[in-house]
């Protein structure tokens, strides 16, 4: 636990970006978010913290929609992105995760090429005009997400056949291709082995100049490193939200301070 | 001695080897069956298999050298059975291990058993191998596989190429495909993406029903109604044939009898696509059909590739449709109206009625047989292949 | 890269045009599905449609007097000497009959030629009368109600495949005849009814489609189906259990799944030049006998019987095996006492389902000479007989479209069997479905 030192960036005075208010999820039956308020900052970290199963991930998925994907989940409340609630009925749920980008807790590179797997939303997107110009966003894309130096002499080869941190970062860079406005990460690092998640860990802190980048972890000390406000999550309800340094150091609730020092978990 | 006779004697034996062999052990055992190794029922199973197996050893022994029944035989085969059986009980003592008997005689039948799948594929091979071989012996191997012309004469002095029967198992499989793959696939793409569970639980058993009609049904609708359609509605109209037999009718009614394999096979396929990949192209805007484009059917290629050769290899080997639908003339043709034959309903032609086992024309049938048998055979282990290495990748 | 911001409300036209993609593509899937249900629809409609008549037929009720003059001239009831009365002599008294029976009622219709009214009597009717009388000669001498088979194209009349139209170009019905009938019908001496011969009498020549029945066949696929039981029930699980249960991974063990699952997917017909070489050729066991169709049916089946019966074994969790071994049983113990029954609900199942792939199954009968006309009921294994869905074959050879009707009649009856043996299947997968 020594390695808790508080990442020592400043938090300025920045635009809320995503706003959600009184927000509730069901999974059929089950209540599984209850009353969450939340202000996520634009060109911040912000972590959700909590023990497993408290809704952290769920809450991360409502905010690009993706428990659409889910027959049974029903979201209520309101979510606004840049002041437009991102549940209206005219909101298209494929324009809003253009926008809304997400990596996923496993590396899922698709059985595509290098190029192929970061060009896809580009593609999809209709973002570039030429060849010349996917060319350059699958090349920006992959320097933004540190890999180029590692793939850029084989672009055509597998994106399946990386290590597995190299396929994280290659996640991330097929995120960043779009040029999102928001980036989700859920648990980006637990299927990575110490060195990657440095690697990425770094990456997400470097991605903070141009995103806002939304963390699920289940890693109190990566929380700590990498993110400027951190959530607390404890049985689908928002406990605390706050600085992280005060999260960390001088925890409100009970709860929070309980899970801080390993009581729950 | 009748052969249900002498069996039901040797099952009278059996039955009292049974009970001879058990009081047998009990009895060595002082009384007290606990002393034996084995429960007494194992010396009694054991003494009453030690008459029964070489009995009926001997039986088809006797059977294969000479055809037929006699008193002698059943005479002998009843002996075999008691020396077997006077010898087991006579050797059963407290320690015999009948059970690990037993259980040995009874894994060799297991086994006997599983080798009858490879004395099929023998029988098959040999069968087949042999009377073609006898057929090539009379008709010359280059005439045979590059003949054009199809005109079997019971006089003699026939034409046999296969190559008219082989184009019209071709074409007519390639129309059938041509119906079932698209519809196969988008129908597994909609159950397995877009469907909701009451719907799947409806449209898929229905689907699969058309998976377990016998061919012959699809025979009957081919004959009375698709070919008088297709000749009435398009063939008459459009000037292309006056035959309600065609190859059109036989592949449009096999694509029907294939969209189940096809679609069923896809189904098991796309849902084995991990979720995550899924995730990943929703999760970057993709729609639903862009992932399903992109994403799943191209990470399911290789498995639908396997899924379409099994169907190809059940399309080529149908016989049913064909009969009733293609038609009995061997054409090289290029309109789809016009009948045209296969090489199953030849088969069925050259070995039904007055056959000859010694002319060509009846010959021939094996070797189409055998032709046909490797070709679907290699089409089922690529695809077996294609699929186990898909399976092999996901796993 | 840097578009300017768009606003999630309005959908900008390439998100527009891609959701009309996506729903084209969602509309070609429905419709994939929809082409599918809708042509078992129509093949089911076909069949039935052009099938279910074969369960009615026509009949003309008319008083028959038996004559003893003509049936029994020696008057001494000596069933040796009534045989010498063929047919021909019968189908004179059937038609002395109908034309009292016309007469009597009074009816009169105009254009009726002289072999016309006799031609309306089906000549299996004749044939019907006489095994009756030969059955029970006591009957010479009375009148009896007797119901005769109407001609195929009378019948046909009333079933809507010949019309007056179609009659007056036709050599064997005229119209007059259809004229007659429906005076007959109008006096109640000619009615259609439920016609249990369909499935219970044997079949009948190329002209006689009225008499055509699928005894034998029915006969004949039961005595197949029983041979296919009997043989590919153990073997099938023998094979299953030695491979799943006993069988080391080895060569030997690898070639043997390889070779089944080839087998279950070699086409039928290969099964029928297996069973015409081994089985006729050289063994020379009889042609058209269900022994023979039902051991190429066994050899062709076993390997379905035996992929679904290695799951059935597979689903039953190892600690059921380790609880035996616990107590000391020996492997096969553990198999036969434990294992077994437990996977016994599964394996019958897939056997229930390969058998019934096994009835409907007709290639491979063809070449084993099951095509043969036969109309003596089969007494055993070795008798000659054909099959459900061989008759159906033999059926559409048949040159008067009033076979056409068979056929379809006799599919019906097929996929009656083929659906009470899976649904008995899905029951028993209900019913005795575990989950571990």
């Amino acid at each position: 636990m020594n390695d808790m030192r508080v990442s020592e960036s400043a938090v300025g005075a920045q635009d809320v970006k995503i706003s959600a208010r009184k927000v509730q999820v069901f999974y059929g039956e089950n209540h599984a978010i209850k009353d969450v308020d939340v202000e996520i900052l634009d060109r911040t970290v912000t972590a959700f913290i909590g023990p497993s199963g408290c809704g952290k991930s769920t809450f991360l998925r409502c905010l690009n929609r993706m428990n659409d994907t889910i027959p049974i989940c029903r979201v209520e409340g309101d979510i606004m992105l840049d002041g437009e609630d991102i549940y209206d009925r005219r909101v298209d749920p494929v324009q809003l995760r253009a926008k809304v980008g997400m990596v996923f807790q496993k590396p899922n590179p698709f059985p595509k090429s290098i190029y192929d797997n970061v060009a896809y939303g580009p593609r999809i997107h209709g973002l570039t005009r030429n060849k010349a110009e996917l060319d350059e966003v699958v090349e920006q894309s992959l320097r933004r997400a540190a890999l180029w130096n590692e793939v850029k002499d084989r672009l055509h080869a597998p994106g399946t056949g990386l290590s597995g941190g190299q396929q994280q970062r290659l996640c991330i860079a097929r995120a960043v291709a779009t040029s999102p406005e928001v980036l989700l990460m859920d648990e980006p690092c637990s299927a990575l082995d110490p060195i990657a998640t440095a690697q990425v860990e770094e990456l997400i802190d470097e991605l903070r100049a141009n995103f806002s980048v939304v963390i699920v972890t289940h890693s109190m000390q990566q929380a700590a490193r990498v993110s400027q406000k951190t959530a607390f999550f404890h049985l689908g309800n928002l406990v605390e939200y706050g600085e992280t340094g005060d999260i960390f150091t001088r925890p409100q609730d009970p709860r929070t301070e309980s899970y801080i020092s390993g009581r729950i978990g | 001695m009748t052969l249900p006779l002498l069996l039901a004697t040797l099952l009278v034996l059996a039955l009292a080897g049974f009970f001879a062999g058990r009081a047998r052990a009990v009895a060595t055992a002082g009384g007290d069956a606990r002393k034996l190794h084995s429960v007494p029922a194992y010396h009694g199973w054991f003494a009453a298999l030690a008459g029964l197996v070489p009995a009926g050893m001997a039986l088809l022994a006797w059977r294969a050298v000479a055809p037929g029944q006699g008193t002698w035989q059943g005479f002998a085969v009843l002996a075999v059975a008691i020396v077997g059986m006077i010898l087991a009980i006579s050797a059963t003592r407290g320690e015999t291990r009948a059970r690990n008997r037993v259980e040995g005689i009874v894994k060799a039948g297991l086994i006997l058993c599983s080798v009858i799948a490879i004395a099929t594929t023998a029988g098959i091979v040999l069968s087949m191998l042999f009377e073609t071989g006898q057929f090539f012996s009379q008709y010359s191997f280059t005439r045979f596989y590059f003949g054009t012309v199809w005109q079997p004469n019971f006089r003699g002095d026939s034409e046999l190429g296969i190559l008219p029967l082989l184009w019209g198992t071709l074409y007519i499989s390639l129309i059938a495909l041509a119906v079932a793959v698209p519809v196969g696939l988008f129908a597994a793409v909609y159950m397995s993406e877009y469907a909701s569970r009451r719907f799947r639980g409806f449209a898929k058993p229905a689907i699969e029903v058309l998976a377990g009609i016998p061919t012959i049904v699809y025979g009957l609708f081919a004959l009375i109604t698709v070919g008088p359609a297709l000749r009435d509605y398009f063939a008459q109209p459009l000037g292309l044939g006056e035959s309600a037999s065609s190859v059109m009718t036989a592949g449009l009614v096999m694509g029907i009898m294939i969209i189940p394999f096809v679609s069923s096979l896809s189904d098991d396929i796309i849902n084995a696509v991990p979720q995550s990949l899924r995730d990943g192209s929703l999760g970057l805007g993709a729609t639903q059909s862009e992932t399903i484009r992109q994403v799943v059917l191209p990470a399911a290629l290789p498995g639908i590739v396997g899924a379409v050769l099994l169907a190809a290899s059940r399309a080529i080997g149908e016989t049913m449709i064909v009969v009733l639908g293609a038609g009995a003339a061997a054409k090289l043709s290029l309109n789809p109206f016009e009948a045209m034959t296969t090489i199953t309903v030849k088969i069925v032609s050259q070995l039904t009625g007055d056959t000859d086992f010694a002319a060509p024309e009846t010959l021939v049938a094996f070797a189409l047989g055998l032709t046909l048998f490797v070709v679907t055979l290699g089409l089922n282990i690529l695809a077996l292949i294609v699929v186990r290495k898909y399976r092999e990748e996901y796993e | 890269m840097t578009a300017p911001r768009r606003s999630l409300l309005a959908p900008d036209p390439r998100t527009i045009a891609r959701n009309r993609a996506e729903a084209r593509f969602r509309a070609y899937g429905l419709g994939a599905v929809g082409v599918a249900l809708v042509a078992l629809a129509v093949l089911l409609l076909s069949i039935f449609g052009n099938g279910s008549s074969a369960f009615y037929q026509t009949y003309l009720e008319v008083p028959v007097m038996l004559p003893e003059k003509s049936l029994d001239k020696s008057g001494t009831r000596d069933i040796e000497v009534m045989k010498k009365v063929t047919t021909v002599g019968y189908a004179k008294v059937l038609k002395t009959a109908l034309d009292e029976a016309i007469e009597a009622n009074g009816i009169i219709v105009e254009g009726l030629g002289k072999k016309d009214v006799g031609n309306m009597i089906s000549d299996e009717a004749a044939a019907q009368l006489r095994n009756m009388v030969l059955a029970d000669p006591t009957l010479v001498g009375q009148t009896i109600a007797f119901e005769m088979l109407a001609n195929g194209r009378i019948d046909g009349y009333y079933k809507g495949r010949v019309t007056r139209e179609s009659a007056a170009l036709d050599s064997n019905v005229s119209p007059a005849q259809l004229d007659l009938a429906d005076a007959l019908a109008e006096k109640g001496l000619l009615a259609t009814r439920f016609n249990l011969d369909f499935i219970t009498a044997p079949d009948a020549s190329d002209q006689r489609p009225e008499a055509a029945g699928l005894g034998v066949a029915i006969l004949g696929s039961f005595y197949m189906m029983i041979v296919v039981l009997a043989l590919s029930l153990p073997i099938g699980v023998a094979t299953a259990v030695y491979l799943e249960e006993f069988a080391v991974k080895n060569r030997f063990t690898d070639v043997i799944e390889v070779n089944i699952s080839n087998l279950a997917a070699v086409p039928s017909i290969v099964f029928g030049i297996l069973g015409l070489a081994i089985f006729i050729n050289f063994a020379h066991l009889p042609q058209s006998a269900p022994i023979v169709g039902g051991l190429v049916l066994t050899l062709m089946t076993l390997p379905r019987i035996i992929i679904p019966a290695r799951a059935a074994l597979k689903a039953v969790p190892p600690s059921i095996r380790d609880a035996a071994l616990g107590v000391g049983a020996s492997r096969m113990q553990s198999v036969f006492h434990h294992v077994l029954p437990l996977a016994a609900p599964g394996i019958l199942t897939g056997m229930i389902i390969g058998l019934a792939q096994a009835l409907g199954e007709t290639a491979p009968l063809l070449l084993i000479g099951m095509v043969a006309f036969v109309r003596d009921y089969p007494g055993g294994l070795f008798d000659p007989a054909t099959a459900l869905p061989v008759q159906v074959y033999n059926w559409t050879q048949r040159a008067d479209p009033a076979f056409v009707e068979r056929a379809s009649g006799a599919i019906i009856v097929l996929l009656i069997f083929l659906l009470i043996m899976n649904t008995a299947a899905i029951v028993l997968r209900r019913r005795f479905e575990r989950r571990w």
